[in-house]
């Protein structure tokens, strides 16, 4: 084979391979699919309390109404699920957690019966105080959420607190802290907090389970994980992984709310009761907002100390996490939001508490840069706050204390090489942030701010992914992916990917659709910006398999080496012959001997791949220190120049500007689409976005109370620069950048109010009312 | 009680059965298997289920079918003509103005026909005319440089 180089169309603005069918009304979602007349439909009978007993659950009237098949509660199914720690049951068995818990289900031949036999079932429960602040809830005083939690199943790096309702407590240990802070010249101490938001997928959730009456369960769902939700329920059902198949059709927007299991196993239960049947259970808007897990509120006590100089010396950051009734996923955004405390930043002496509070809130998941927006919006902003009160300039101080490769960060990690530094600096001379304008109008106020991100893919140590390519009769490529397509881009650069490693055209590379555990690869979820970075190596190993395959067959039957031969524009060449041959009937059928006298090959080709990070350590459980925690890190900065209405409060972005480093960018346009839709939604949870919480239930659950970015909404103007240095083990060298551009919004934005009014607000999201009332206060405006 | 309409749906004449609180997005999806068209919120609030009504955008979630006798009706499957796709599903589809896709056959109802009404629109009529578009993957940048060449184009 020829020397290896980047291929050519590694990193370009190729079309995506899911748009011609989503444009046409021709791409399949969930609820697309059609079950015939023998589908029935679930309905929720749900908690109304968000922390209660439950006495007695009286089904009979439910049971009794026709067109009602199955009625279950939470007594049919006593095992429990859950990511890491394992504390939910499917429905709720003594005790309700939060408003919206299921805790018994209906279902029927149509939705209308299904909604009234859910009315018919009667639940008797007994109030109990609740849990609604994640500092109170971690005091000795509050009353314990999970009294069990000790007996609960969790992996060896989640620490669960005995007799508490903290469910999850990282800790960082690093230097002296308290002898760093008296060093200091300046030191900024602050509390900020961060309300839960929504996901907001256009698509809600949905999934059909039914059972054969051989035993094995299909599931079809909406869904980031459909191998993660596979061996969940297997768990949870006592059944063999291989005797569940999940298939997953295009997802109509995830951002982490379809990772793992949320409400999957819900028809899955109810299916188990009626075998031979699909039964179907789709949320409302409503239910989505309400029920599924959510961006966990953040309260975030951070001291940060420099010296003279602007350096860095100590850091302290206790974090208290608002898990919601079960953390089963939260206890991971703890424990991402601790060994990545600093911030991109060279901190020597840190002490980092960060925990995971059980709540009579909704459920905490996984939303997009899981715990990271919600970090950075306390960090960046104590930093703005730390380099005003040293008195430099805020670019540079990000610069001279940003991480750099060779630091020690602070897990005692060595910080492999990035381009952090060009980000900031690409954002401060887009911005020339230092520069003071003048707003538009004097009864506007104008300012400008940048933050800075780092995110690792948070994910178990071992989280792997695999890949197929098989080669169909007429040369073109077949690749089958585990990882899903939830609007990302992911199979373009897949298919992008195994073009460039066969050397076929990119038109002649096919992704077989939709990911389905039967047949697809396994790959553990599409969650944490690991795609490009995990399936893609295994793409190009199955890619590299294939072609070597090919090379081997066409150098025998030409007599030559096959170091001589590569494979161009889907031909196969000799450099040494100068003959070619075509990928058409070879990858199936070999290659007839001459004369026919038989054939060469060894029958049809595949090529596999198959990738798991296997150089992940351990964090020790008192001080977070150990030799690598993550993967790589993802870094970038954001920064904004805004105008701010003195008589309304309302903020113009006049223009953003966004530097990320990608590693490598497999499709350059795909990566610049991320970065943009990535500012608007980090945007739209800066300004509008908080979910009304009012002892645990939800008072804003529908669009139009819950406002989230329209086209009215966006700035005047956004600058995306790409930042390319190369990651040592990403495909070509990239990383993942899906998640990364909503992280530093809110602490961005945050640090432009500042620069525009003195304000600081400790808070999102920055509300016209917020921030008209805050510059009343400040006599700014009347 | 079920009531027979007789409503064109892309240009073919259907008879329909539909019980009285059949909205027209259930049709569409349940009754002609056209499920193109999304429901993303039931409420008339997300934009994800518009279709054109005898050449008006609307949320077909509050649409009657019964109110659909004799109507003509436009869904993302009747975009294109003989396999020739309508140029703002080419122009959205280049600009990257498409990402999971879900809200996609809501936008481009709308942006045809905010075109079939005003051929040369301003960015902010745009704006306007998909304000109830809601997207949340692309940031609509994108969707509306696809509109502005859409208009370029025709």
């Amino acid at each position: 084979m020829a020397e290896v180089k980047t291929p050519t169309i590694i990193g370009q603005p190729l079309p995506r391979k899911d748009t011609y069918d989503k444009a046409i009304g021709a791409a399949q979602y969930t609820d697309d699919l059609q079950f015939g007349p023998g589908l029935l439909h679930a309905r929720i009978k749900r908690s109304p309390h968000a922390h209660a007993l439950i006495k007695n659950i009286d089904v009979s009237k439910a049971e009794q109404m026709p067109g009602v098949k199955v009625v279950v509660t939470g007594e049919d199914f006593p095992g429990r699920i859950g990511l890491y720690i394992v504390d939910r049951h499917i429905f709720a068995r003594d005790r309700a957690r939060y408003v919206g818990e299921p805790v018994a289900a209906v279902a029927a031949i149509s939705e209308e019966i299904a909604e009234k036999a859910v009315d018919l079932i009667e639940v008797e429960y007994e109030v109990l105080e609740g849990v609604f602040d994640p500092i109170y809830g971690a005091s000795k005083e509050a009353p314990l959420i999970h009294p069990k939690m000790d007996e609960y199943y969790v992996p060896n790096y989640v620490f669960p607190q005995k007799g508490t309702n903290i469910s999850n407590w990282f800790k960082i240990r690093k230097g002296d802290v308290d002898k760093a802070f008296e060093e200091c010249a300046e030191i900024v101490e602050h509390e900020f907090k961060v309300p839960h938001v929504q996901h907001v997928p256009i698509e809600t959730h949905i999934a059909i389970a039914k059972f054969d009456l051989n035993g094995k369960l299909t599931l079809w769902a909406s869904s980031q994980s459909p191998f993660a939700q596979r061996d969940l329920i297997a768990k949870t059902f006592n059944m063999s992984q291989s005797d569940i198949r999940v298939i997953a059709p295009y997802v109509g927007g995830g951002f982490g709310c379809k990772a793992g299991v949320t409400m999957e196993a819900l028809p899955v239960a109810i299916a188990q009761k009626i075998p031979g049947v699909p039964v179907k259970l789709a949320l409302t808007r409503e239910e989505e907002f309400y029920t599924n897990f959510v961006r966990q509120g953040l309260v975030i006590r951070l001291k940060v100390g420099c010296d003279k100089d602007g350096n860095l010396l100590a850091m302290k950051n206790t974090m208290y996490w608002d898990g919601g009734g079960y953390t089963d996923y939260g206890v991971n955004i703890t424990r991402a939001g601790g060994y990545n405390s600093t911030g991109p930043y060279d901190i020597p002496n840190v002490w980092t508490d960060s925990m995971c509070v059980y709540t009579n809130h909704p459920v905490g998941g996984a939303y997009r840069g899981f715990g990271m927006s919600e970090l950075h919006t306390g960090v960046d902003q104590a930093m703005d706050m730390l380099a005003d009160k040293i008195g430099m300039p805020q670019d540079e101080f990000r610069l001279r204390n940003c991480v750099q490769g060779g630091d020690t960060l602070v897990t005692s990690m060595k910080m492999h090489p990035t381009g952090l530094d060009q980000c900031i600096q690409h954002v401060a001379e887009a911005l020339d942030i230092n520069k003071k304008e003048e707003p538009s109008s004097p009864t506007k106020l104008r300012g400008k701010g940048l933050a800075l991100m780092w995110k690792a893919p948070s994910i178990t140590p071992n989280s792997g992914s695999a890949a197929k390519i098989a080669l169909a009769e007429d040369g073109t490529l077949v690749l089958s992916v585990g990882g899903q397509e939830i609007g990302q881009g992911a199979f373009s650069a897949m298919a992008q990917i195994a073009a460039g490693v066969m050397g076929v055209p990119y038109e002649d590379v096919k992704i077989d659709g939709p990911v389905d555990t039967q047949y697809s690869p396994y790959e553990w979820q599409t969650v944490a910006s690991r795609l490009t970075w995990s399936m893609g190596n295994a793409v190009k190993r199955a890619a590299e398999d294939a072609k070597r395959q090919v090379l081997d067959l066409v150098s025998e039957h030409w007599n030559e080496s096959p170091e001589d031969l590569d494979i161009v524009n889907g031909m196969v060449v000799s450099y040494k012959s100068e003959q070619e041959m075509s990928l058409e009937g070879i990858g199936i059928y070999g290659i007839p001997k001459d004369g026919y006298e038989g054939w060469k090959g060894n029958g049809p080709i595949i090529g596999r791949g198959s990738f798991m990070p296997n150089y992940i350590s351990g964090l020790d459980a008192e001080t977070g220190q150990g030799t690598r925690a993550v993967v790589h890190y993802t870094t970038g900065c954001q920064g904004f120049d805004i105008e701010i209405d003195k008589e309304t409060g309302k903020i113009d972005i006049l223009k953003a500007v966004s530097a990320f480093d990608v590693g490598k960018a497999i499709n350059i346009d795909n990566v610049k689409a991320q970065i943009e839709g990535g500012l608007i939604q980090g945007v739209s949870s800066s300004i509008f976005e908080e979910m009304l919480l009012e002892k645990g239930e939800m008072k804003n659950p529908s669009f139009v109370d819950y406002r989230i970015s329209t086209t009215t909404d966006l700035p005047k103007k956004h600058e995306v620069f790409v930042v390319e240095v190369p990651q040592d083990d990403g495909p070509y060298g990239a990383r993942g950048i899906g998640e990364h551009p909503m992280v530093p919004t809110i602490a961005a934005l945050g640090n432009a109010i500042y620069n525009a009014t003195g304000i600081r607000l400790y808070g999102p999201p920055f509300t016209p009312e917020k921030v008209f009332l805050a510059m009343v206060d400040a006599g700014l405006t009347e | 009680m079920d009531h027979k309409i007789t409503v064109t749906v892309n240009g073919q004449v259907e008879l329909v059965q539909v019980p009285s609180n059949m909205t027209l997005l259930r049709m569409l999806r349940e009754k002609l298997g056209l499920t193109g068209t999304k429901n993303g919120c039931s409420a008339g609030e997300c934009g994800a289920c518009t279709v054109m009504m005898n050449g008006a955008p609307v949320n077909s979630c509050m649409v009657l079918a019964v109110e659909c006798e004799g109507a003509e009706i436009i869904t993302v499957e009747g975009l294109a003509k003989e396999g020739k796709l309508d140029v703002v599903q080419q122009t959205v589809m280049e600009e990257g103005g498409i990402q999971c896709g879900f809200c996609t056959p809501g936008v481009l109802i709308s942006a045809r026909s905010l075109l079939d009404r005003n051929a040369d629109p301003t960015e902010d009529e745009i704006k306007e005319a998909l304000v109830g578009n809601l997207c949340r993957c692309t940031g609509y940048e994108r969707i509306i440089k696809g509109i502005q060449k859409a208009a370029k184009m025709e």
